[in-house]
């Protein structure tokens, strides 16, 4: 299965490589470099690389290129996914992915890796056993650990490996029993020049924050479960329950963990939350463009709509753009040509607009592309589908948790076209 | 600085201690690289940072214009030279690491293996240090351990014989009683790749594979492809540890020994018959890889011994129909098998054991992994009905949502099925659409996809959507948009005019490449209908002094050439201006200007003959033999000579030949021989190591081969027994049960009894090859209900009389369904039941249950909360229906569940009651035990659970130890069992078998228990040796219908009784057990422990122990004697002033004074 696992970062330097079966020389690396070279754009690299003998796949996050070789016949797929979640990994210990801190925790990295995989095969990626058995850095511990002597590394195999429920610790403790759950749903749209929508779709999800003592049994159900069209679900939720009657009943891992993510279905109606007015031209013979655009609150529920960030990729032969925001900032790199317009919250009553000129390189023909807008947005307190959480039970254990949840609408990826 | 960086650096002095004797060594440097600053000062400095950052500097410093002058030169080479450098100023760094291995300091070793193992992380060679390292292998500190031996697996193959050094530590490891410690022993031992301890690794991984526990054997499965790709040769052996572990039963193992399998012996599909059925069951508990894994090779053993589920229908459906989904090769097999099909006319009945494997990898897609959803498309679109293959499509198109890796390898696939199978994507079109954010891989293929899902109905919408796309600014997008573009208009005739004036509108665009792109797609579209067309040839003719790409132009002087006739006037002067610039064109376009040039002379000579003439000559000196090749060719062929032969008679039909239009195909056309989700696949080149997806066979090979014998419960051997969990497991386990054909998964003749009796005997045909044949054409009913009876025989022995009538054989089916129903929700629940050690036993009631009972097992505590006082209450006594509640109570707490005082107090209550049931039920049946009423347990007599009530699928299990002697066997301990029956019907044959003990430990069944009513308990006595250790005793415990594996461990205060001492003999026995027999251990008394009533409660508590006279009253004494063996157990409590204690324990049997020790102390100190 998987050979090698090579870090490479944004400069092309490999800062890490781990062997799990007889070494390879890093020297496999140059026909990644290779083709990071061909491509355009950083997501540009191919993510599989096929070489005389070896095969790289590779992942890219957090501006680090995670380069795994392969020998042997073996699905793709479960080379990414599994290099995804080493990224998750090192992101719930370290807090961040970086080059950094991967550095800075190159022994537990080493360690992580060692007990993520066995001669190429996933061992355990379940963080609550990983955590068991190596403990995340903190400095608390990283003092202790100086004084006494003792060691970040568990000594008996964690109870998760053995047991039914492999994702959640026993033993567990806490003074304040809390169970947090966010809602988030993301719109994804294609909105077309005159302003009407050609696609948009819902893709929620369900994070979930649970620290409870014990081992608690949680059953969610919701007011209108038939709006979910699609879902996929933590190893934890009862399928068959789900599937008999549409409630989730599972036994939550330790911590933050995606228990849900769902697709709400394409029959209902996706409410677009903004419009924008937009006007980008150029005139044939002259070195300016005409710019404006106007954002305004469409069906939003009655719920403000906030962090609205507009981002659009000009045409190259934009030299400069010269704007007027009514409210918020805006950047126009001349490099990149990525225009980006903060606009913070929408007032209903006075809409946000941006207008302006742009000039063009001189003598040059008028561009034939057009850029096309992209529109970040967040609403609070709603769930832009109308899924409603009814209500959180728990059994197994007697004390009372303090429950919450709590909705979000956000635009995923949402895109005007002009 | 990173502290990773403070770590790889010298510290100062160290630098300093090392330059003088580095004399030597830099000399040498210095001779080596005469570029060298003389000052060698800073360059000990530079090689010790990383070389990353110097080459960040070094980039920074160049990138700012290359203005760094002579001193950055220096420092640059010396970067350079920083690889020679650390070679040679190795050893004396490392002198400091092997410093601080060397001192018996554990913190100094860690410290020293961190920085080796940030060394290995970096690339850095640290081999030499392997003897320093090697040495610490047994140290105690685990941490310190486990970086060695990640050092030891990365050099161990370059330090042979020193590796050997190491073995021994690991070989004792194998043996730790700590599982965590065997396996990681285990672990390295086969990492290391030193040939010369093959046959240790071979005895290991034997060895692990029959282990304890599953954790360990999962080591030895992944042991084994390691020591396969070390030594090929002991493929054989290897080979039967896989069919070993193969046959285990723990999810745990299955994924890691498939994957060996895979590895090792793909090719033996035989191995896998056996374990077929428990490999589809156990799929939804395996872990996330292992489901990868297992389904992968499940798709490839269907193709081989299931029917092509869909050659019916393809025979059923009209040719236009096929060209949708069915591939050349698989026509052309549904031709070959037409006439014989035909003839015999028997519906195709699906194998029951290829329905069971659709249904179990099903709820697969709602897996969070990507790779899992893969794996279960690809086997839906490879081994399902046509029909049933498109649940797949939702759940790909969600994992579009994924990363843009996964994204681009689902939309490989997905371009593939989209060709075969359009209907199934086209209802999520639009979430093809592309986005200008998206990867430009990704837009590629999501126009395949597109266009692929092009058909009459939507063309238009996907017309107006490319063109959208066409204005986009990613020219290599827009290129490919042309290009698919082209695709619908050959695929759709109706839309090829407009896609061609769409696309000559292009021909003016600004961008070239676009226009040259238009230009190639319109040659090809031309190519189809050219005669109405030439003003699209004379408006491409005119573009030629515009366009630069040569593909462009050589497309353009083809379709002149090749249409001249259209073009009369204008054909003849676009030569000549071609001929003016033959020199500096591209290759394609000098070969295109021959051509043409040929074929106007060929049509009109007359104009043209000096031109080619030209044309021709300067051919003939061009650099490129190739065009010369062509040029002299050409002129023989078609320039009349006296000598030319009889070919140039033939010119004109050679060169004006009618040329068969282009077919525009996918790239993903009959990509699908590739097995999908594959790294060939996506490739679409066979990669190392990968399996032929196999052709579906002409008639289904022997399925009995999937059977496994379902032995005798009563007098089963142990092994087999294990088995029969296995050929059990399907049985129960599933759920839908919508069609008829798929339920019995039982054995191979079931198959056709559900699909309607009528279809019954055809089915048969298939299996005339079988040994059975004959019996089964002549009534496959009447062989199914034999089967039926069979089953029935062991497993209701009661009902029996009630099946015998044909209708009976159907009820029996819908029954059977329902059971296995149960059976997919009782998997479940052992799921969900989480930590819970306990197991189970299905109730009897659940044989005959309607949806009630089956809802109800299915974990739903609220609906059971609220049914069963229902259903229980009229027969039972109130008190009965308390108790009931308590259990209801603790049915929430599902897992680890500990007593909380609350519910202490609660215990010796339903203790009591259920004894008082045993009393009435179970006296007849225990005639060698003592009644259970003897037993009088004490209030404080702690239960433990043996095995949950929804694990028991309603029956709850508990066990306490009565501390009364075992009277049978002296030697035993008494441990007394309390059944309770929460379900609604009977459980029949309560008796435990196949008890898997430690050496020496034995067991003293209970007598069978008949019957336990719905709602009764009962309680019996059985006896356990435990040898005097703590280990568990291992059993299964049965009910007529399910097997539960349980487990009973003593804590160490339970294998003893007490002994009567006089305070005399007590210090005479105290004096002789003296030395290692004497365990002393201070100890504070816990707040309670107040007086001495309180610590000789807590201590007998503790222990079965019993107390001695004492004169001090500071001073508690207890005894005891093992049960076993019978050695003395002395414990003294010698209390002090102010909470202080002493506690000395005096036994012969020094494990289990340590034991006792600890828990006493835990007690006290509470």
């Amino acid at each position: 299965m998987i050979h090698s696992l090579f870090l490479v970062n944004a400069s092309g330097d490999i800062f890490l490589e781990k062997h799990w079966k007889s070494v390879v020389s890093r020297s496999v690396c140059d026909y990644f470099f290779e083709a990071l070279e061909r491509a355009t754009e950083p997501e540009n690299v191919p993510p599989v690389i096929p070489t005389p003998h070896h095969y790289l796949i590779n992942v890219l996050r957090h501006r680090i290129y995670f380069v795994a070789v392969i020998q042997s016949e073996v699905p793709p797929l479960f080379v990414i996914e599994f290099l995804h979640r080493v990224v998750d990994t090192f992101q719930d210990y370290f807090g961040v992915c970086t080059e950094a801190a991967i550095k800075d925790n190159v022994v537990v990295v080493y360690e992580l890796l060692e007990e993520m995989l066995d001669n190429g095969f996933p061992l355990a990626t379940e963080s609550n056993i990983l955590k068991e058995l190596i403990k995340p850095p903190t400095i608390l511990r990283t003092v202790v650990n100086t004084i006494t002597g003792s060691t970040n590394v568990g000594e008996q195999l964690p109870t998760g490996q053995l047991s039914v429920v492999p994702w959640r610790r026993t033993g567990v403790k806490y003074t304040n029993n809390e169970a947090y759950f966010d809602v988030i749903e993301e719109i994804d749209a294609i909105i077309d020049k005159s302003g009407s929508t050609i696609t948009a779709e819902i893709q929620g999800v369900i994070d979930a924050c649970v620290k409870l003592t014990g081992m608690p049994d949680l059953t969610l159900s919701f007011m209108n479960p038939r709006l979910l069209d699609d879902v996929s679900f933590h190893p934890c939720v009862r399928f068959k329950r789900w599937e008999a009657e549409r409630i989730l009943s599972f036994i939550p891992p330790d911590g933050n963990f995606r228990l849900l993510s769902y697709h709400v279905s394409s029959q209902n109606l996706v409410a677009i939350p903004v419009y924008v007015k937009h006007n980008i031209s150029f005139r044939e013979g002259s070195s300016q463009g005409r710019f404006e655009l106007t954002l305004g609150p469409k069906q939003t529920m009655g719920k403000a709509v906030e962090s609205v960030l507009v981002s659009s990729q000009l045409p190259r032969g934009v030299l400069n753009a010269n704007l007027n925001p009514s409210q918020g900032t805006y950047t126009f790199d001349p490099v990149t040509k990525l225009l980006s317009w903060d606009v913070g919250k929408i007032n209903p009553q006075k809409l946000p607009s941006l207008k302006g000129s742009m000039s063009l390189q001189a003598g040059a023909s008028k561009p034939d592309e057009n850029p096309t807008i992209n529109i970040q947005f967040k609403i609070q307190q709603l769930a832009i589908s109308g899924l409603k959480v009814n209500r959180l039970d728990m059994y197994g254990e007697k004390y009372k948790p303090f429950k919450g949840i709590k909705y979000m609408t956000k635009a995923g990826k949402f895109q005007v076209r002009t | 600085m990173t502290t990773m960086q403070k770590l790889l650096q010298l510290p100062v002095n160290a630098v300093n201690i090392v330059k003088g004797v580095q004399g030597v060594t830099q000399g040498q440097e210095e001779a080596l690289s005469p570029v060298l600053t003389p000052d060698s000062g800073p360059q000990n400095w530079y090689s010790a940072v990383q070389p990353e950052e110097l080459r960040h500097l070094r980039s920074g410093g160049t990138g700012g214009g290359g203005g760094g002058g002579g001193g950055e030169g220096s420092e640059d080479r010396s970067a350079l030279e920083e690889g020679l450098n650390s070679v040679q100023t190795q050893p004396l760094r490392h002198d400091d690491l092997k410093e601080m291995l060397d001192s018996n300091k554990d913190s100094l070793k860690l410290e020293a293996m961190k920085r080796i193992v940030a060394m290995i992380a970096r690339g850095k060679n640290a081999s030499d240090l392997f003897p320093a390292v090697v040495k610490n292998v047994a140290c105690k500190n685990i941490e310190v351990k486990k970086l060695v031996y990640v050092y030891l697996v990365r050099y161990a193959e370059e330090q042979q014989d020193l590796a050997l050094l190491s073995i021994s530590t690991f070989q004792r490891g194998l043996k730790d009683p700590n599982q965590l410690i065997r396996a990681s022993a285990l672990r390295v031992l086969s990492s290391i790749r030193v040939t010369i301890i093959v046959p240790i690794m071979m005895l290991a991984i034997k060895e692990a594979a029959s282990d304890m526990s599953p954790y360990v054997r999962k080591t030895a499965a992944h042991a084994i492809p390691k020591l396969h790709s070390l030594d090929p040769e002991q493929k054989d052996q290897l080979i039967e540890v896989i069919e070993k572990l193969l046959a285990d039963k723990t999810t745990l193992v299955a994924g890691s020994v498939v994957m060996a399998f895979e590895e090792v012996c793909p090719d033996r599909i035989d191995l896998i018959h056996k374990n077929y059925r428990k490999l589809c069951n156990l799929l939804i508990d395996v872990e996330e890889w292992g489901q990868v894994v297992i389904i992968n090779m499940l798709t490839r053993y269907a193709r081989t011994q299931f029917l092509n589920p869909n050659i019916n229908e393809s025979l059923l459906e009209e040719n236009s129909e096929k060209a949708f989904y069915a591939s050349d090769d698989e026509e052309e097999e549904d031709k070959k098998a037409e006439p014989a099909t035909l003839a015999k006319r028997k519906p195709y009945v699906m194998d029951p054991d290829h329905r069971l494997l659709l249904r179990n990898t099903k709820p697969l897609l709602q897996s969070r992994n990507a790779a899992v959803v893969m794996a279960v498309a690809q086997l839906y679109f490879h081994l399902a009905p046509k029909a049933e293959v498109g649940i797949i499509a939702k759940a790909l198109v969600r994992l579009m949502r994924s990363h843009s890796e996964v994204q681009y390898v689902v939309l490989q696939n997905v371009a593939t099925m989209s060709i075969k199978r359009r209907g199934m994507f086209e209802p999520y079109l639009k979430s093809f659409y592309i986005r200008s954010t998206d990867p430009t891989q990704i837009k590629v293929l999501k126009l395949e996809v597109l266009t692929n899902l092009a058909n009459e109905t939507n063309i238009s919408t996907i017309l107006r959507e490319f063109q959208t796309y066409i204005k986009s600014m990613d020219k290599d997008f827009v290129a490919a948009s042309i290009q698919a573009i082209g695709r619908c208009a050959t695929n759709i005739g109706e839309v090829r005019d407009t896609c061609l004036n769409g696309l000559v509108q292009l021909l003016s665009n600004r961008d070239e490449l676009v226009v040259a792109e238009s230009v190639v797609v319109i040659k090809k579209l031309l190519q189809m209908q050219p005669e109405q067309h030439s003003d699209i040839i004379k408006h491409m003719a005119k573009l030629i002094d515009n366009i630069q790409v040569p593909m462009a132009r050589a497309s353009i002087l083809w379709l002149i050439g090749e249409y001249c006739e259209h073009v009369p006037k204008i054909a003849p002067d676009v030569l000549r201006k071609m001929a003016k610039s033959f020199t500096n064109e591209e290759d394609i376009v000098k070969l295109q200007i021959i051509n043409l040039a040929a074929k106007l002379y060929l049509t009109n000579s007359k104009q043209s003959k000096l031109l080619t003439q030209y044309v021709l000559n300067l051919a003939k000196y061009d650099q490129n033999y190739d065009i010369r090749d062509r040029a002299r060719f050409i002129r023989q062929l078609i320039v009349p000579t006296d000598k030319s032969g009889a070919l140039s008679k033939y010119a004109k039909k050679l060169f004006l030949a009618l040329k068969p239009a282009p077919v525009l195909e996918s790239p993903f056309k009959d990509r699908d021989h590739f097995q999908l989700g594959s790294l060939s696949h996506l490739l679409n080149a066979k990669a190392a190591g990968y399996q032929e997806l196999p052709n579906w066979p002409e008639s289904a090979p022997d399925p009995s081969v999937r059977n496994v014998e379902i032995p005798d419960w009563s007098k089963c051997s142990s092994r087999k027994d294990r088995k029969e969990k296995k050929v059990e497991k399907p049985f129960y386990s599933d759920s839908e049960g919508e069609s008829g054909p798929t339920e019995s998964a039982d054995s191979e003749s079931d198959s056709g009894s559900g699909s309607a009796s009528a279809s019954g005997s055809d089915e048969s045909g298939s299996g005339s090859e079988s040994e059975e044949s004959g019996e089964e054409t002549e009534s496959d009913e009447e062989e199914e209900d034999e089967e039926e009876e069979k089953k029935k025989r062991k497993k209701l022995d009661k009902t029996k009389a009630k099946k015998q009538a044909e209708e009976s054989a159907e009820s029996e089916q819908s029954s059977s369904a329902e059971d296995r129903k149960r059976g997919r929700k009782a998997v479940k629940n052992q799921k969900s039941a989480s930590e819970s050690e306990s197991e189970s036993e299905s109730s009897e009631s659940e044989e005959e249950s309607e949806e009630e009972s089956e809802e109800e097992s299915e974990s739903d505590t609220n609906v059971r909360k609220k049914r069963t006082p229902v259903l229980k209450q009229p027969p039972k006594q109130s008190k009965k229906e308390s108790k009931k509640e308590t259990q209801e109570m603790s049915l929430l707490d599902l897992d680890d569940y500990e007593p909380a005082p609350a519910s202490a107090s609660v215990t010796p209550v339903n203790f009591l009651s259920s004894s008082l049931v045993s009393d009435l039920e179970g006296l007849s049946l225990t005639d060698t035990i003592l009644a259970p009423t003897t037993l009088a347990p004490s209030g404080s007599i702690k239960m433990y659970e043996l095995l949950h009530r929804i694990k028991g699928e309603g029956l709850a299990v508990e066990y306490c130890f009565s501390r009364q002697p075992f009277s049978p066997e002296p030697n035993m301990v008494a441990v007394q069992i309390q059944f309770t029956n929460n379900t609604n019907s009977e459980t029949k044959n309560l008796h435990i078998e196949d008890p898997r003990l430690q050496s020496g430990m034995r067991i003293r069944e209970f007598a069978e228990i008949d019957v336990l009513a719905a709602g009764e308990s009962v309680t019996v006595v059985m006896g356990i040796d435990f040898c005097d250790s703590t280990q568990a005793a291992n059993f299964q415990l049965c009910t007529h219908t399910r097997k539960f594996f349980v487990s009973i461990q003593p804590p160490v205060g339970e294998l003893m009784t007490p002994a009567f001492l006089t305070e005399n003999d007590f210090k005479k026995e105290q004096g002789k057990l003296m030395g290692m027999n004497e365990i002393l251990e201070k100890l504070t008394l816990g707040e309670k422990c107040v007086n001495e009533h309180v610590i000789v409660e807590r201590v007998t508590a503790t222990a079965n122990l019993s107390r001695v006279p004492c004169g001090s009253d500071k001073e508690c004494r207890f005894a005891g004697k093992t049960v076993s063996s019978g050695c003395l157990v002395l414990v003294t409590v010698t209390t002090k002033e102010g909470g202080g204690a002493q506690l000395t324990v005096n036994c012969e049997k020094m494990l289990i004074g340590t034991m006792l020790v600890k828990d006493i102390l835990q007690a006290l100190s509470q």
